[in-house]
């Protein structure tokens, strides 16, 4: 078993991206705990605002995936599933406040999702599922995540706020339809958090070969045997990006180009936005697709696994006046680490 | 915020939820089953676009309880395209940009949490327009 391919064609009727405004420079941490002598992973990362969180950002992504779907009703939306590692609560669904500001209550299965950075591409496996099978005309699955990082630690230069909507539908009359897709997981303690910790704990170098470069590799090259596609046969390819790196890296392992990589890779911008990290390169892949281009969607999620998706563009997209992936990221305003700080809500008031 | 109140108002507040006068097509907000026009019973929902324009502002630095780390902020008379005028926080603004007449769009962000155990109330602010329509 491997190739995954459900009954009646599926494919993405609408998508949308969002990214928070503020972006803080690698430096500004790079010269605050080494003394400016840190090898940067990326150039900048987004941090969220004081008054945003996971369920705010899928809010205004899933707007923007309904906006592009040519009047696709919220009440005929089967899920609101969204995949994070931070969500707002502990114990209270992300799903049914997402749910609620679309109008998609009350009949709809509203879910959170849980798998470190593919939190979001699992959620759009079971959504091509869902509507594949015809228990739903519509599933609508978000990646999001405003990441956390240990001040100082290495994750404090990529964790990234931003991520993904889309709206999952039958294959006729899409933007794009899913060729096939493959699921790849392994018990591999990479990187975790705790219950009750406010950050995660992670294994180093341990995180690049057995956990990144193994999932990814795994997934992709059986999903390119079992399609019979060669990475010629794709113009785009999108990897997990937890830093500027690793999808370069892994991409040219898998025999693809840096010109197929590039469009997808966002996280030199805006950081590793976790479960929205793939998803988000997905959506200004497909802002530039041309109709028959082929794109090859490959998350990586800690703990540890891989979903690989092939993608054929089925039509070029009409935005309907919605913001694409690049009027997020090109709408960035820099702060200095005292304000990043205080919307990390690190001093105390009272 | 109590629960109750909370949850009452949550259509208003995610999706700016309000009525329309079925007997003069006066669009309200926030919904009062009444039209404050004609008089008219007014109970069916009606969902107001988001946009609107800055009708009015002013930059809050002493804040009442639960915004406090939020200073300095705007708060806003916002004139709704369809009509009504509804008072709004702005965000993702400095608050030297804001100007009378500003074109601005709804987005649903936390307005406040009831301290560090309670619940994180969702609703409207406004903010300038992310992307011009292509």
């Amino acid at each position: 078993m491997a190739l995954m391919k459900p009954v009646r064609p599926v494919g993405i009727v609408g998508y949308g991206a969002y990214v928070p405004r503020y972006r803080l420079a690698s430096n500004e941490i790079g010269d605050l705990w080494t003394d400016g002598n840190a090898i940067t992973p990326v150039k900048q990362k987004s941090v969220p605002g004081l008054d945003e969180d996971v369920a705010t950002m899928s809010i205004e992504a899933a707007r923007n995936a309904m906006h592009r779907s040519s009047g696709v009703a919220a009440d005929k939306l089967g899920t609101v599933w969204v995949g994070s590692e931070s969500h707002p609560y502990a114990v209270k669904p992300t799903s049914t406040i997402v749910a609620e500001a679309l109008g998609a209550t009350p009949h709809t299965l509203a879910a959170d999702w849980q798998f470190a950075c593919k939190a979001g591409t699992e959620a759009l496996q079971a959504a091509i599922g869902f509507v594949g099978s015809g228990m739903s005309e519509y599933a609508l699955a978000i990646g999001m995540d405003a990441a956390q990082g240990r001040p100082g630690d290495a994750l404090e230069y990529t964790a990234g706020a931003g991520g993904a909507a889309y709206l999952v539908g039958p294959a006729e009359g899409a933007i794009a339809e899913f060729e096939g897709s493959v699921s790849y997981v392994t018990d591999t303690p990479d990187f975790w958090r705790r219950q009750n910790e406010r950050f995660p704990e992670h294994g180093g170098r341990f995180t690049g070969e057995p956990a990144y470069f193994h999932h990814i590799t795994s997934a992709a090259r059986e999903l390119l045997e079992q399609t019979h596609l060669q990475p010629a046969d794709f113009t785009y390819v999108v990897f997990h990006q937890p830093n500027a790196k690793f999808p370069l890296k892994v991409g040219e392992d898998l025999g693809f180009r840096r010109s197929q990589i590039e469009p997808g890779l966002l996280v030199n911008e805006i950081g590793n936005t976790y479960a929205g990290s793939s998803m988000i390169g997905l959506t200004a892949v497909l802002d530039i697709a041309a109709p028959g281009d082929r794109i090859l969607l490959v998350s990586f999620g800690s703990g540890a696994g891989s979903d690989a998706f092939a993608i054929r563009m089925k039509k070029t997209v009409d935005h309907h006046g919605t913001p694409t992936t690049s009027d997020y990221v090109k709408r960035s305003v820099m702060i200095n680490y005292a304000t990043y700080s205080r919307f990390k809500e690190n001093y105390k008031l009272n | 915020m109590e629960v109750a109140r909370f949850w009452r108002t949550t259509g208003q507040r995610y999706q700016l939820t309000g009525e329309i006068c079925p007997n003069c097509g006066n669009k309200i907000f926030p919904p009062r089953d009444v039209c404050p026009t004609c008089e008219h019973e007014a109970k069916t929902a009606y969902t107001f676009s988001g946009k609107g324009e800055v009708y009015s502002y002013s930059t809050i630095h002493a804040a009442p309880e639960g915004f406090e780390k939020y200073v300095p902020y705007t708060v806003a008379l916002v004139r709704l395209q369809e009509g009504p005028l509804i008072t709004a926080q702005l965000t993702d603004v400095d608050t030297h940009e804001v100007k009378v007449g500003m074109p601005v769009e709804m987005v649903t962000r936390v307005l406040r949490e009831d301290g560090e155990r309670g619940m994180l109330v969702y609703g409207y602010k406004f903010r300038p327009a992310v992307a011009s329509p292509r």
